[in-house]
């Protein structure tokens, strides 16, 4: 009896969060690729299988495209800022300077703000006549509409996610500084090397597996962008801030077009597979140090 | 005081300004009296006719009390589920042998892979198929906005690694005083896991504390709004009242605020241990 129930404890333990992860993460996990084939369209309770039909319209799609290429650029343009910004902060803050840890709390307070209360206050800075229009008007630069012109609103959206994530991965950069070794930068002072110099010699090669983690991180929550757009422009003006979570948001919750929606979310799924892959595989082959 | 640290403070300065100061001009606007112009330039940043009336204001019009206890008890639950769950399932992962180990370490890991947003469709039908909908009552409402979080990967493997730091003496030595499996979890392993515990606690805390994207798929009554999708409603409630809504976002702020900066030392090494295990 004792060796019977022995032998089933390690599934008890197992059991609640497996009820929880089959019901809530690998039932939906492959119901996402067979609602993808389904359409829901005519009747939102008997939804009827339509095979490739809701891949083929996506694909037809303008603002699918359109919303892929804005996700694009979020990527391009956030992902190595915040992996170089974020380093350069932490290298600032990781000096011994009387107050240093206010300033590291100041920095985290983006982070840990609700990003619908950030979103209301960068909105409020991008107003017509807000404040960064006076900043610009100093520099006798004409009103710009940052979330209402086609041309810059998805920039003044990307320059938010930007302001929110940089405590993050300071926090994570700083964890990592302090194992560089101290004496490799004495070494680095005799040979004369500046401040530059130091780092990009001794920081950078020792932080380059926090560097991939940061960019690995940075890039699939770029991939997912959502609230800031939601709180701040709408995915508008003209399609022009809409990112491809957005869109699978609006079709499904808005247009109740679940099917659609699902098959854009498979889309979404396998760039992100592809993306942690060459992400590991680039940074495995550099992790020699530079130097 | 010498030239290089005149410059980093500089730097950091700036950087504190930019870090705090739209959380500042909110506050400021949210100070004018209703006969000052917010639209003024140049801006001005101390409120000239100084008053709290829209934070009456809107406290009167929205029922941030509701929201506020919303949030609690949502965050407060899913904090508890995944403490108890994430020590469960990581116990015998770090600590025991059975069939299906690597299957089931594996199965875990797979979940890192899949962004919640890819599969938002099917487990939003997944609640409804339940009836776990605030349409059916307050407790159902409250099980579809918890259960989806209630454990994931990083808690499991963030257990699971506190578990596989104990010597394995401890264990031999209740085994012999008689206690069970479960004894040994409850009062040899849970007790030295504490800082993992805190650490586990406070991120699942400011998570599900900030969550939107969920809440507002699947909350239908204004009753049971948590917080972030309350104060997003106050744009459209106060379309161009910028007063009313900084006071809104200001007061949503508080409590997160003040569970931050009186935990601020664990945030910064919370964050550390996260990272650096993964």
């Amino acid at each position: 009896m004792y060796k019977y129930s022995k032998q089933f404890t390690p599934y008890l333990f197992l059991a609640p969060a497996a009820v929880i992860l089959i019901l809530f993460f690998f039932i939906p996990f492959l119901e996402s690729f067979l609602l993808s084939f389904q359409s829901y369209r005519n009747d939102i309770y008997n939804p009827q299988w339509v095979g490739l039909e809701n891949y083929i319209n996506l694909f037809h799609a303008p603002v699918f495209w359109k919303t892929l290429v804005n996700t694009f650029i979020y990527l391009i343009g956030v992902v190595p800022l915040l992996v170089v910004l974020s380093l350069v902060i932490a290298i600032l803050v990781n000096q011994k300077l009387q107050g240093i840890k206010i300033f590291r709390v100041m920095i985290y307070i983006p982070v840990i703000v609700s990003i619908v209360v950030a979103g209301i206050a960068w909105k409020w800075i991008y107003a017509d006549s807000g404040i960064l229009n006076y900043i610009i008007s100093l520099f006798n630069i004409s009103k710009i509409g940052w979330l209402t012109d086609p041309r810059f609103a998805l920039y003044s959206v990307m320059a938010v996610t930007i302001w929110k994530g940089l405590g993050y991965y300071m926090v994570i950069y700083l964890a990592a500084l302090t194992s560089v070794p101290k004496d490799l930068y004495e070494a680095c002072d005799i040979d004369g090397a500046n401040t530059l110099q130091k780092h990009l010699a001794v920081t950078v090669p020792h932080l380059m597996p926090t560097i991939t983690l940061v960019s690995v991180i940075s890039s699939i929550s770029a991939m997912k962008v959502f609230v800031e757009i939601y709180v701040m422009t709408q995915g508008g003006p003209l399609n022009a801030s809409k990112t491809i979570v957005y869109y699978i948001y609006q079709r499904a919750f808005e247009n109740l077009d679940m099917g659609y929606a699902s098959a854009a979310g498979v889309v979404l799924l396998v760039i992100v597979m592809i993306m942690s892959i060459i992400n590991v595989k680039f940074f495995e082959n550099n992790k020699q140090p530079i130097a | 005081m010498n030239l290089k640290k005149i410059l980093a403070y500089a730097a950091l300065i700036i950087l504190a300004i930019i870090s705090i100061g739209p959380f500042l001009w909110l506050l400021s606007t949210a100070l004018k009296a209703s006969d000052e112009n917010i639209f003024a330039y140049p801006p001005i940043l101390i409120p000239q006719h100084f008053t709290l009336e829209n934070f009456t204001g809107v406290w009167k019009q929205i029922p941030f009390m509701g929201y506020i206890i919303n949030s609690f008890i949502v965050s407060g639950i899913t904090v508890f589920l995944n403490l108890l769950l994430s020590a469960l399932a990581a116990y015998p992962l770090a600590r025991m042998r059975f069939k299906g180990k690597n299957m089931v370490f594996y199965a875990v890991l797979a979940t890192i892979m899949v962004p919640f947003q890819v599969i938002m469709i099917p487990i939003y039908l997944m609640v409804l198929k339940l009836n776990l909908v605030d349409s059916a009552s307050d407790f159902a409402g409250f099980a579809g906005l918890i259960l989806p979080f209630a454990v994931n990967a990083f808690g499991i493997f963030l257990m699971r690694q506190a578990f596989l730091g104990i010597p394995k003496e401890l264990e031999e030595a209740a085994i012999i005083d008689g206690c069970n499996t479960y004894d040994i979890w409850l009062k040899i392993f849970m007790p030295l896991v504490k800082p993992a515990l805190a650490t586990l606690a406070i991120f699942t805390f400011v998570g599900a504390w900030s969550e939107f994207l969920w809440p507002s798929i699947v909350l239908t009554r204004r009753e049971m709004y948590t917080l972030p999708v309350g104060i997003n409603d106050l744009q459209g409630v106060f379309s161009a009242n910028w007063r009313y809504i900084s006071a809104g976002a200001i007061i949503a702020t508080i409590p997160i605020l003040v569970f931050f900066l009186g935990l601020q030392r664990y945030f910064i090494e919370g964050t550390t241990q996260g990272a650096v295990k993964e």
